[in-house]
């Protein structure tokens, strides 16, 4: 391997490191708060609002006395449901149309690719504000919303890399040792596919956050008194000139995530390409 | 007759509208028979094979008729096909670097068509395979089956996809440019390989080549492609011997010879390989052939078998095989 590519991979490593530490502690954060919380995250105590950051509230209370820090670790936990569900929701079904699109051509690929443009043509938030307008307000509607939009993406991704793959031999091979076109695609096709779908998928998931946060900030999403990033950003807009740390700490926690996130897909992407991966 | 051919055409999809690319080809291949196929890029000896495996690609038009023991292969849906590809029809491919799964072992690739049409567990047909690869003469058979193809060699490789294509014992194993992609030495005991097997289990092959000298060696009969259109068919010796077809003359003697003065230049066809056309009516050879008169671009071919076996189609030879 020349130097140059050493360099790259240890540059690709050093932000997978960094990435996969972030998400560590977003993961962690999110599973603290199930079992524990400096104090309940829904807890109301006006006598104590707009308190400084000190030992016994560690990032201060917000406008209702509730404790900030508290408020945050729960609100990784809807995050982190956001954007696995989501993507989740994003990977079961674009994978799948992606997949019986890229074996079946013809008519097939034609009519799942147009979905895939109809739905493209639709702006996700705006979906997802049209979705929470028809059905209420609330996590699982945004869950929703934004698991849509990710389908068409997947879907386009997998038929594209689908293509690559099934224009080399040894999916013909398959199909000469009498595989059917599906089980050519399952088998052997999604796991050539799969790096680039994990790198995507960690980029969707950070999309996911930053749309849940939006969702909610805008009151689409998480309704009081459950805790969510982007509902204490909209709680601290009336707090802006009297005490902006409360906008400043979820603000940051979800930077944070979404770069941590996005640290993790390009060390992936690094990591996973074959033009770069050391011959055995 | 295992496999009997007769008046197969393909029509391959363009922008341009349908394309022909291969043109009212007959033969017959019996039991545990080899027989060749040469001819140059694009003179549609892999469609041939493709139409046979039912695997061309998509919007491809197929006419003529394919017989295999006794099965008209047009009239089986895709489901009996697909019964029939890896059981006792099989197919060697022209990259063994490609023609692997990179990310699956070796043992699970041989072991998928067991799977597939003997319904064996997982375990047995790893098992089997790893006494396929042992057959196949690969050295520690227990290594391979658990290494993933980046660690094998092309050779080892192809001796992998040879058992893969064995493993349920077919009747007739079509090779597609086997060892264009290895080295000289290697060729040659893959071909003793395969011929070998084929004489052991009574394995008709058929073998594609651009190698004159490949196909001299391995095949009991030959047939010579050119521009899509069977030029010369027949026993292997009387083909190379008395070779009566201009085409088939000219490609023997664009062979390099051994012993040749050094700085001697290779004897080549003059012009190129047409395009493939639809409305082909005499011969595709007609616009390089040196003996090319009217009547050979504008009447369909004959088919003149002059000795046992030895066919030839061309308007400039005589029932005697003599060229006039």
């Amino acid at each position: 391997m020349s130097a140059s590519a050493l360099e790259t991979r240890g540059r690709a490593g050093a932000s997978l490191r960094l990435g996969l530490a972030v998400v560590a502690a977003l993961l962690g954060a999110a599973a603290l708060s199930l079992v524990w919380t400096p104090y309940p995250p829904d807890a109301i105590d006006v006598p104590h609002k707009l308190l400084q950051p000190s030992f016994a509230h560690w990032l201060g209370t917000d406008g209702l006395g509730r404790d900030v820090a508290s408020e945050i670790l729960a609100g990784a936990r809807v995050s982190i449901l956001v954007g696995v569900i989501a993507v989740g929701v994003g990977l079961v079904f674009g994978v799948a149309l992606g997949l019986v699109a890229a074996a079946a051509k013809g008519l097939v690929e034609d009519a799942i690719m147009k979905l895939c443009d109809f739905t493209f043509a639709f702006p996700a938030l705006l979906s997802a504000i049209m979705l929470t307008a028809t059905y209420g307000p609330g996590v699982v509607n945004a869950i929703v919303a934004i698991g849509v939009a990710n389908v068409p993406i997947f879907a386009k991704l997998t038929r594209a890399t689908a293509n690559v793959v099934l224009a080399r031999e040894f999916t013909l091979a398959a199909r000469a040792a009498g595989r059917g076109p599906l089980g050519v695609a399952f088998d052997h096709v999604l796991p050539n596919v799969a790096p680039a779908l994990i790198v995507q998928a960690t980029i969707q998931f950070a999309v996911a956050i930053l749309a849940e946060a939006a969702l909610s900030y805008l009151g689409l999403g998480a309704q009081p008194p459950q805790a969510s990033w982007g509902r204490m950003l909209s709680d601290a807009q009336g707090w802006m000139y009297v005490a902006p740390r409360l906008a400043v700490f979820p603000g940051l926690a979800i930077a944070l995530s979404v770069l941590g996130l996005n640290m993790l897909g390009d060390g992936l992407r690094d990591a996973l390409d074959p033009r770069l991966r050391a011959r055995g | 007759m295992l496999l009997e051919v007769s008046g197969l055409a393909i029509d391959l999809p363009s922008p341009a509208g349908a394309r022909r690319v291969v043109h009212d080809v007959s033969f017959s291949l019996a039991a545990g028979e080899s027989l060749g196929v040469v001819g140059e890029s694009g003179s549609g000896k892999t469609m041939t094979a493709l139409a046979l495996m039912g695997l061309l690609p998509d919007g491809a038009v197929v006419s003529g008729a394919v017989r295999f023991e006794g099965l008209e292969l047009a009239r089986l849906g895709e489901a009996e096909m697909q019964r029939l590809r890896g059981d006792r029809l099989a197919m060697i491919f022209q990259e063994p670097m490609s023609a692997l799964n990179p990310l699956q072992r070796i043992g699970a690739q041989v072991a998928e068509p067991l799977v597939l049409h003997r319904a064996m567990a997982k375990a047995a047909a790893w098992a089997e395979a790893v006494r396929l690869l042992d057959r196949v003469r690969l050295r520690d058979p227990e290594r391979i089956a658990r290494a993933y193809p980046f660690a094998l060699s092309g050779g080892e490789r192809q001796r992998a996809m040879i058992a893969m294509a064995l493993s349920c014992g077919p009747k007739l194993i079509i090779a597609d440019e086997p060892t264009t992609a290895l080295d000289v030495t290697v060729q040659a005991k893959i071909l003793d390989l395969l011929a070998s097997l084929g004489e052991q289990s009574n394995m008709a092959t058929l073998l594609i080549s651009h190698d004159l000298a490949v196909v001299a060696r391995h095949c009991r009969s030959v047939l010579a492609m050119y521009g899509g259109t069977l030029m010369e068919s027949g026993p292997v010796d009387a083909v190379l011997r008395r070779a009566r077809h201009p085409y088939t003359r000219a490609l023997l003697e664009a062979r390099p010879r051994p012993g040749a003065p050094r700085g001697e230049r290779l004897r080549a066809i003059a012009g190129v390989a047409p395009p493939s056309a639809s409305a082909l009516v005499g011969c595709p050879f007609a616009g390089r052939c040196p003996l090319t008169l009217d009547v050979c671009r504008t009447t369909p071919l004959p088919t003149i078998e002059f000795e046992a076996e030895h066919r030839v189609r061309c308007h400039r030879v005589d029932a005697e095989g003599r060229l006039t």
